[in-house]
């Protein structure tokens, strides 16, 4: 509640996002050497040291780490960031408790189109696959965000999760149905099942500015997103213009997930978990929140690869299968609570 | 009584889709790979055809249209049954994750026994049915205990179905990445929902649960229109409320599973069908529960000539052109509800 005395307690709460952020950056930075230490052969935090400040090209443990472990962990904590971004972006823009980009259809949506690019150009490059991932993750996007500005009452959860589990539904009936014509059915399911294991620098390199882009248009938005919190009319009344909210945040998200989505697949409830956390821990700021839940959003992800990995060596459990074995229950939980609660 | 007063209102929708189905049947019966005229459909009737016309006509179309009946007919009014009980017109097996819950353990039954001789009793299509009934029913009692607060939102009820959807998607995920190549080809194309290849020991697998079934879903009508009240009256006329739900429950997910086990994740069926019977025979759970079943099979059987010449000599799985229509429709369901209700 706004007040103009400031009490303690609310001075307490100024402080508190940065103490998240800098124990979400804390997590972030012990789960990647982790990560990195993790593998078929079990790398030291003190060998990991080593490799930084005196590489040996002899040893072949200082190889595994550049090439192998550092590009995976990296790779993980930025797509796992992206995703926490744009779940945020989603629950905010629709203010929807339920959004994220894989309930409503936007992952779906670059299923599709990747379906099709493996379908008619089977010697795709990984670039042409990131841009036909960007406009399945554009389409699913702006169709979700059609049906938002179309339908004539106030959107509930129900109305919108419905309306995204008709798109998936149709979406990966569609590339299933293009898969199995064109025999790129398994393809197809390992590359959406997703896992980062076969995560190179070029992902790395591709992520990054995606990422900190995404970011830094979310960060824009996030005076406007605040408001948003408080209903259209405030929002319009104080000065923020709805269409240029909702179309730079749709922007941020089709970069963002789509990026996500053509390096590491279908992984879901991401961005449906962390803003939760993150709202619980920093309040309804959104310059706090994104950047809190970008952390929390490495460190989920990072975690749930290494899980992935330990499951069942040396097979690795799909990444994404585990974020919804995990995301599922929160789902239910957030399902079960009262609704509008954003 | 009621039976008769609600048929004779409603005679006239049923009747003609009865001949429409009468219409498709026939006309699917002689397109395909190789088109079959008539005369030559009759005269292989009678035994006097010759052996190709034979084989295309009783092993490969026939049961293949037949299957198409009964899931379509099973599917259409497992959705009605769901709709009616959770008082929400957006109700389906396949949204709910019924149909996941199924086919996750028809998917892990092929996983853990195929390839085992010992166990090869559990391959037998007669016991797929009985396993993806249980996969189903697990689910409907998790999605109705979950959904349960104070009484069962219908909204809620859809959430964590979709839930529970996305929950089976994932584990069926898991286990199908492990699967050798073509099992996994096979489970895919199952799980889309098609009917290809059905021979008639299918038909005989699924045929005992659509008659048994059938008939007693629609012996329930009664119960479903007084579910259609809100809660004190049912009560008040001495109905054990609860337990009708938990029964009626049980037998959409008995339908469901059993088609599934068959035909596999056909959605959107179970939504379209009791909407259509309801715009042509009105809310009445005795003429709606037939109309259904009766809608169901038209289009199950319509999709299924468009899946197979559409493309052909390629199949586009059943369950992709259902989707196709459904999904739309769906959405434009969501669009045009007009209040806060659940019911359009």
């Amino acid at each position: 509640m706004p007040s103009l005395v400031k009490t303690s307690r609310e001075q307490a709460m100024n402080s508190r996002p940065l103490i998240w952020m800098l124990i979400g950056l804390i997590g972030v930075a012990i789960s990647i050497t982790i990560s990195i230490g993790l593998g078929a052969v079990w790398i030291p935090p003190s060998v990991i040291i080593e490799s930084f400040t005196s590489f040996n090209p002899e040893l072949l443990e200082h190889h595994l780490i550049f090439e192998v472990r550092i590009p995976r962990a990296l790779t993980a904590a930025l797509v796992g960031a992206a995703l926490a971004i744009a779940g945020t972006l989603m629950q905010g823009v629709t203010r929807n408790p339920l959004a994220d980009p894989s309930i409503i259809g936007i992952t779906q949506g670059s299923g599709l189109a990747i379906a099709i690019a493996l379908s008619f150009f089977s010697s795709i490059s990984y670039w042409g696959l990131l841009g036909w991932s960007f406009i399945g993750a554009a389409l699913g996007a702006v169709l979700v965000l059609l049906f938002t500005i179309i339908s004539r009452e106030q959107l509930s959860p129900v109305t919108l999760t419905l309306a995204g589990a008709a798109l998936s539904m149709l979406f990966s009936a569609l590339s299933t149905g293009l898969a199995l014509y064109f025999q790129v059915a398994q393809d197809l399911s390992f590359w959406f099942a997703g896992g980062l294991s076969g995560s190179k620098w070029v992902h790395v390199y591709i992520l990054f500015p995606i990422t900190i882009t995404g970011l830094l248009i979310a960060l824009m938005m996030s005076r406007s997103l605040t408001t948003l919190t408080m209903g259209d009319d405030v929002a319009t009344g104080l000065g923020h213009s709805l269409h240029r909210v909702r179309w730079f945040s749709i922007t941020a998200v089709v970069l963002l997930s789509g990026a996500a989505v053509s390096i590491a697949g279908a992984i879901g409830f991401i961005g449906l978990v962390v803003p939760h956390i993150v709202r619980s821990l920093v309040g309804v700021d959104y310059r706090h929140i994104l950047p809190t839940s970008a952390l929390i959003g490495a460190f989920l992800l990072i975690i749930a690869d290494i899980g992935a990995r330990m499951i069942n060596p040396p097979f690795e459990t799909p990444v994404g299968a585990l974020t919804a074995i995990i995301g599922v229950p929160f789902f239910l939980y957030l399902a079960r609570m009262k609704r509008r609660n954003l | 009584m009621e039976w008769i007063a609600a048929f004779k209102e409603s005679k006239k929708p049923l009747l003609v889709i009865l001949l429409f189905i009468l219409g498709t049947f026939i006309f699917s019966l002689q397109t395909g790979v190789l088109p079959i005229s008539i005369s030559e459909i009759g005269t292989t009737l009678r035994g006097e055809g010759t052996p190709q016309h034979e084989l295309i006509l009783f092993q490969l179309r026939l049961p293949r249209m037949i299957i198409a009946l009964l899931i379509g007919a099973g599917l259409a009014v497992s959705g009605a049954i769901l709709q009616g009980l959770s008082r929400n017109s957006l109700a389906d097996p396949g949204i709910l994750g019924i149909n996941a819950g199924a086919g996750l353990a028809v998917v892990l039954c092929i996983f853990l026994f195929k390839g085992n001789e010992a166990l090869g009793i559990f391959q037998s299509p007669f016991m797929l049915p009985l396993f993806a009934f249980c996969g189903a029913l697990t689910v409907a009692i998790l999605i109705y205990t979950f959904s349960w607060k104070d009484g069962v939102d219908p909204g809620r009820l859809l959430l964590i179905g979709i839930g529970f959807n996305a929950l089976c998607g994932a584990l069926l995920i898991i286990v199908q990445l492990k699967m050798d190549p073509r099992d996994f080809q096979e489970a895919t194309i199952w799980l889309t929902g098609s009917i290809w290849g059905t021979q008639w020991r299918y038909v005989y697998a699924l045929l005992p649960w659509i008659v048994v079934l059938l008939p007693f879903a629609f012996f329930k009508a009664k119960t479903l229109n007084l579910l259609q009240i809100s809660d004190p009256i049912p009560y008040s006329l001495g109905m054990n409320v609860e337990f009708e739900r938990r029964l009626l429950l049980s037998l959409a997910a008995a339908l469901a599973g059993a088609c599934v086990a068959v035909g596999g994740g056909i959605s959107f069926l179970g939504l379209l069908a009791p909407h259509i019977a309801r715009r042509l025979t009105g809310p009445n759970y005795y003429s709606l529960l037939p109309a259904s079943a009766l809608i169901g099979m038209l289009i199950l059987l319509l999709a299924d000539m468009i899946g197979k010449n559409i493309l052909a000599p390629a199949d586009i799985p059943i369950g992709i052109v259902i989707s196709i229509v459904g999904a739309p429709y769906l959405i434009y369901m969501l669009l045009n509800r007009r209040g806060s209700g659940f019911k359009t």
